[in-house]
């Protein structure tokens, strides 16, 4: 593609994601932050992210797609037992699963 | 939390530092590499970590433009893949308890947020005086975007070759560094909500892949809503 090309792209991702945000805003603006609506949106965007991170562990499009679905989910178990058994400590379960799923990796192929 | 400017200020860059940081600088590695495959330049791929700052749309972008589709397509399917920042939006502004509040500042501290900096000042912000929170957020989010734009360099110019078991590691990462941060999220509506997000996107990522999160959001949510509201009025009897 011609740089002009390619430069519009990015561009104009950065302002089909800010209208996103700057609706927000307006939102934001005109609601009750103790009210209905926004306990409701709320709920949305938890669904959201917690169903982006399900699709990132479970339905991966990267490279993690190589890696089999019994490993990816002993991995997960894995961290959240050393978060659990370390008091509640986010390095020490990143770091366990992270490496888990390295090692069980190089291990099974 | 008590304290001063300062000393929240280098809470929030220790928080950064301390995990988030370095999840962005390898997360952007990648997206920095993939960006270099589909012809942009080490430029166009640091400005758009900057001003997109939202993976997904980011990797919808550069995935589109090297099958080579049109402007008008990739701008469109990159929009819908960062969707989410508008309930992002209205969930966490209202968290940060600012008082007075003008557009331009509104606006910015929207740009500024990104999934990670959701997660974690939703979480940390219990923690901190009322006065403090926006400040811790605007320095967290700023440090892990900049994070985020070196990253994207190291990656488009390959410093970092490791291996590819290791690069599987560290991919993961960021998935499972949202999940245990967020299974800590407090209030029954909101852990519901949660649950029923990943129930609905396993089918609604097969039947409508491109909008798969838009319907996770509305049904899980509302579903998660009502039952919030269902346990409640169930306590109250």
């Amino acid at each position: 593609m011609r740089t002009e090309t390619l430069w519009l792209i990015v561009l104009g991702c950065a302002a089909a994601t800010f209208v996103w945000r700057a609706l927000g805003v307006a939102v934001v603006k005109r609601i009750d932050a103790h009210g209905a609506f926004f306990q409701w949106i709320t709920c949305v965007s938890y669904a959201m992210v917690a169903g982006l991170i399900f699709r990132m562990i479970i339905m991966p499009e990267s490279e993690l797609a190589s890696v089999s679905m019994t490993t990816r989910i002993a991995a997960v178990a894995i961290a959240f037992a050393a978060y659990y058994l370390s008091r509640r400590r986010l390095v020490a379960g990143v770091l366990a699963g992270g490496f888990s799923l390295s090692a069980m990796a190089a291990w099974f192929g | 939390m008590h304290g001063s400017n300062a000393e929240v200020m280098r809470k929030a860059m220790l928080d950064a530092l301390s995990l988030p940081a370095f999840i962005l600088l390898f997360t952007m590695m990648g997206f920095g590499s993939l960006a270099r495959g589909a012809g942009f330049s080490a430029e166009m791929a640091a400005l758009a970590s900057l001003l997109i700052w939202g993976l997904p749309g980011q990797l919808a972008m550069v995935e589109l433009t090297s099958t080579g589709q049109s402007l008008i397509a990739i701008v469109f399917a990159c929009s819908l893949a960062n969707a989410r920042f508008l309930p992002m939006v209205v969930s966490f502004v209202p968290a940060m308890s600012r008082g007075r509040s003008n557009l331009p500042g509104m606006l910015l501290d929207a740009q500024l947020l990104s999934i990670n900096s959701w997660a974690v000042c939703l979480r940390e912000f219990p923690q901190i005086d009322v006065e403090f929170r926006h400040r811790y957020y605007v320095t967290f989010a700023a440090s892990i975007l900049a994070a985020a734009v070196v990253g994207t360099l190291l990656g488009y110019h390959g410093a970092v070759l490791l291996p590819a078991v290791l690069v599987l590691g560290l991919i993961f990462v960021s998935p499972l560094f949202f999940a245990l941060v967020l299974s800590a999220v407090p209030g029954c509506a909101e852990r519901i909500s949660m649950v029923l997000g990943c129930a609905t996107i396993s089918l609604a990522h097969y039947l409508f892949p491109s909008v798969d999160l838009l319907i996770t959001g509305v049904v899980g949510g509302s579903l998660g809503f009502a039952a919030g509201k269902y346990w409640k009025s169930g306590n109250a009897n």
